[in-house]
């Protein structure tokens, strides 16, 4: 043995490092598919497609619930008053500053459509209630505007708005 | 697990742990320092591979029970959606139901090197117990794990297997119905067999401890039978041991791979990808290869309670095997009589194997009856006989002398031994494909396929025409439920773009709602939607069909087969054959004869088919030259709609089959490279050893 070892030390090293290496990269790549299966299978994502909603039957001050992909999308219409509000209210007072034009459709400015999940833990605001005409959490008593901003904690950031647009006056497609 | 360690970590946190638990010398004085005999063979590293088995069945099973379902309407649907649409879930589901095959292949293996080696004999007797027990509770397992997809023989092999306890006297159907949870195999059936096929494998593995615990309080057997003297006849496990059971391991993963990538449907049964149907029974009920031998006995014995006695019989008696065989002598090496015996034994088991899977008829039943006879004699007669008037070959007087006197020798053994297995379990297999068998048939033609062999793919060509013959003629009575509009613009398929797929989705119209007012309504399809049924439900298409509902055709090309014969069934394991259900469709579409030959009766309603199995099918004869048109210039008969509609429908019974042929190209390549490095390193190891 010490001959052969002293002979070939590089081959030596050299065999068993190439063939740990092997292992080890083949040892990963088989971890892949047991990872990779525990992503949304073919099915859940053909499901989740872009959705219309038709926006007539949504009286001024009312709202709707829709889902997709699995979310609650709150759709509200909101009134002059509320538009007239948020958009009043100085961006740099808020916790997570953004305007109401950024968060809304031009020429559709009546239409608020974001993602009802508190960016807090997750729970969903009820609509219409709180301090500031919006919706407020009642998980741990998020207050979010009529804009769907976050004006007072725990939660940190705004509701998001999801990828939208209108397709007639009175329809959107909400993906 | 032999004694006290005297393993000290260094580092001062490691010892304060090890203080309180010394865990890490546990397993560096069982796996590390654990002294091994240096003679050991290579039928010694499936020990290391059945723990291998071990864990792959139970981290793949885990896997698949997140995304099945245990219920008897939405069982065999799940199935299919995880091999449709989970990512890998085709690979995740070949790889554990050809495990559960490789892993009774292994622990055969595994309990004939015991038999022949002696490794049962005193002080191993608990170790032997305790192996039997594993067994045992790996067939409940297996039994219960192949119930799961709620096929047609997953339900019949319930249904059998649980009805040999009602051979029990005065309590039998009691028994039965505790079982079922009701009055036949349903729903509550499958539930308990799911929660205690997930059950069983943890206690497999907390037996496999003491299995192993047992293991090294003895010490290991060895190919000579002699127990190791001196520091001379040993070697620690790590790196010896170690790297010749990886060795062996990376073997045996290419030969499980070929399964995996290459024939998954091999050790099937085609029956099981028609849904259980508690109205039908298959032709032939044959349960999995490795119950075959243990089935044989069971019909060979004409009485109910005879027979089922027999069979629990036939494995219980390897628990007494230890002092049914008193001989002093472990090794059949030095047994001449015995080895010979141990080898009739060895075909006897694979005879009773071969006529567990034929027709229970004629001579198969005498033969059954006399390897039945032969096996227990084995264990009952000659064994003890034997022990008293063999006289054995001089023993070698230590493993380092038996190590010495086999240098230089080649392991020819070894190698023939290894022949032998493979030709043994392709009988076996190849049995079970006779017992597919429908008489008097003769077998459809084989056509050429694209998607044949290794590298096969499909002709997209030809799944487009075979979509639109499907479309504008199977589709009136046939429905594909289990197939997306979105699946034909999915890699591996026709081919088509998403916005094709959308727009060949829209010329259909798809049922949803309940819309607000509660009402159902009709919308065009969308990609997600799946091809809608022609009829309502099942009893609105057997009313219009003559009293036969026609079959759902997603899986056709799957759930048809015949039988290929003595000695194709071997060729084909090694050219991968398996097209017999395009050949079938193929066959079945020409098959049409306006005349039945002189002799043969047709029903009124039915029509003559050469290729259907009793030649009466009811469906008429489908389609004609010219029917459907093709703007690709194809030829427009009845031939090439046949192989158009057959290569459509294998692409609906496996959408993924390309990915699957295209990765097991990759695995192939990669573990042939591993193996020759192991090999080399192996040797390197051992260089030292000699
Ligand atoms: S989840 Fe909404 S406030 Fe905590």
């Amino acid at each position: 043995m010490t001959a052969s070892t002293a002979d070939h030390p590089t081959r030596r090293d050299f065999l068993f490092v190439a063939t740990g290496a092997t292992a080890a990269v083949g040892g990963v790549a088989a971890l892949w598919p047991f990872i990779s299966q525990m992503n949304p299978d073919a099915s859940t994502i053909a499901a989740g497609a872009p959705i219309e909603v038709d926006l007539t039957p949504v009286a001024e001050g009312q709202d709707i619930k829709v889902f997709w992909r699995g979310k609650p999308i709150y759709i509200s219409h909101r009134t002059k008053k509320q538009v007239e509000e948020v958009r009043a209210v100085p961006v740099s007072s808020l916790i997570d500053p953004a305007t109401d034009q950024s968060r809304t459709k031009d020429g559709h400015e009546q239409w608020l459509v974001v993602i009802g999940i508190c960016t807090h833990l997750g729970c969903i605001p009820i609509a219409h209630e709180g301090n500031y005409d919006g919706f407020f959490c009642p998980c741990h008593g998020s207050q979010y505007d009529a804009s769907g901003r976050v004006r007072q904690g725990p939660a940190p950031l705004n509701l998001p708005v999801p990828p939208y647009q209108f397709v007639s006056d009175t329809k959107i497609q909400i993906g | 697990m032999s004694g006290p360690s005297d393993y000290q970590p260094s580092h001062p946190a490691l010892k304060w742990f090890e203080q309180r638990l010394p865990i890490i010398g546990l397993v560096h004085s069982s796996f590390v320092a654990y002294p091994t005999p240096r003679n050991l063979n290579y039928w010694w590293t499936f020990g290391a591979i059945l723990s291998m088995m071990l864990g792959v069945q139970i981290l793949t099973g885990v896997i698949l029970a997140m995304h099945y379902t245990p219920h008897a309407d939405l069982a065999f649907k799940s199935v299919e959606l995880i091999v449709r649409d989970v990512n890998y879930g085709w690979l995740l589901r070949n790889m554990h139901a050809c495990g559960a095959s490789m892993f009774f292949l292994a622990v055969y293996i595994h309990m004939f090197r015991g038999l022949y080696y002696g490794s049962y004999k005193a002080p191993r007797e608990v170790l032997w117990i305790l192996g039997v027990i594993i067994y045992l509770l790996m067939m409940a397992t297996g039994f219960m794990g192949y119930v799961l997809p709620w096929g047609q023989m997953s339900f019949w092999g319930a249904t059998v297997i649980t009805n040999l306890f009602s051979a029990v006297p005065y309590f039998g159907e009691s028994i039965v119905t505790l079982l079922w949870g009701g009055y036949s195999v349903g729903n509550p059936t499958l539930n308990r067999f799911f929660a205690l096929h997930y059950l069983l494998p943890f206690l497999i593995a907390g037996v496999v401890v003491l299995h192993v615990w047992a293991l090294h309080v003895a010490g290991q057997n060895n190919p000579a039978g002699v127990e190791p003297k001196t520091e001379k006849d040993m070697v620690p496990f790590t790196p010896y041991a170690t790297i010749k059971d990886f060795f062996g391991v990376t073997c045996f993963l290419i030969f499980y791979s070929w399964f995996i990538f290459y024939m998954p449907n091999y050790l099937g049964e085609a029956d099981n990808y028609i849904p259980a149907n508690p109205a039908v029974t298959p032709a032939h009920i044959v349960p999995e290869w490795y119950y075959l031998p243990f089935y044989a006995i069971l019909r060979s014995i004409p009485n109910k309670l005879a027979g089922v006695v027999a069979m629990f019989a036939a494995i219980i008696v390897l628990v007494f095997l230890p002092w049914l065989d008193s001989a002093k002598t472990r090794s059949n090496k030095y047994r001449p009589l015995g080895k010979q015996f141990f080898w009739i034994f060895f075909i006897v088991c694979i005879g009773l194997g071969y006529l567990g899977a034929q027709p229970p008829e004629g001579v198969y039943v005498v033969l059954g009856r006399i390897l039945t006879v032969l096996y227990f004699a084995y264990f009952l007669i000659v064994l003890p006989l034997l022990a008293r008037i063999e006289t054995p070959r001089p023993l070698p007087n230590s493993i380092a002398d038996d190590v010495l006197a086999k240098s230089g020798r080649k392991a020819a053994p070894m190698v023939s031994a290894v022949i032998a297995l493979v030709a043994a379990v392709s009988l076996l297999a190849g049995g079970m494909g006779d017992a597919r068998a429908s008489e008097g048939q003769e077998n459809p033609p084989s056509a050429k396929w694209s998607f044949a062999g290794p590298f096969g793919t499909f002709d997209r060509g030809a799944v487009q025409r075979g979509l639109k013959v499907y479309k504008e003629v199977c589709s009136n009575c046939h429905s594909l439920q289990y197939v997306a509009f979105r699946n034909l613009a999915e890699p591996g398929g026709p081919g088509y773009t998403p916005a094709q797929a959308a727009a060949f989705a829209a010329e259909y119209k798809v049922k949803d709602g309940p819309n607000d007012a509660g009402d159902m309504f009709e919308r065009p399809g969308r990609p997600a939607d799946y091809f809608p049924s022609p009829f309502p439900n099942e009893q609105a298409a057997r009313a219009a069909n003559g009293g036969a509902a026609p079959p759902d055709l997603s899986l056709i090309a799957k759930a048809r087969s015949y039988k290929r014969g003595f000695p194709w069934f071997i060729i084909d394991f090694f050219t991968q054959f398996q097209e017999q259900g395009p050949n079938y469709i193929n066959a079945l579409l020409q098959g049409y004869e306006d005349n039945p030959p002189h002799g043969v009766t047709i029903p009124e309603g039915s029509y003559y088919n050469k290729y259907f199995p009793g030649h009466a099918i009811k469906m008429p004869k489908p389609i004609s030259d010219g029917q459907v048109t093709y703007d690709d210039g194809s030829p427009t008969t009845v031939a090439q709609y046949a192989h158009d509609v057959a290569t459509f429908l294998m692409w609906t019974a496996e959408p993924h089959m390309e990915a699957r042929k295209r990765l097991g190209y990759q695995v192939f390549i990669f573990l042939i490279i591993f193996a020759g490095l192991m090999y080399f390193t192996k040797k390197r190891v051992w260089a030292a050893a000699h």
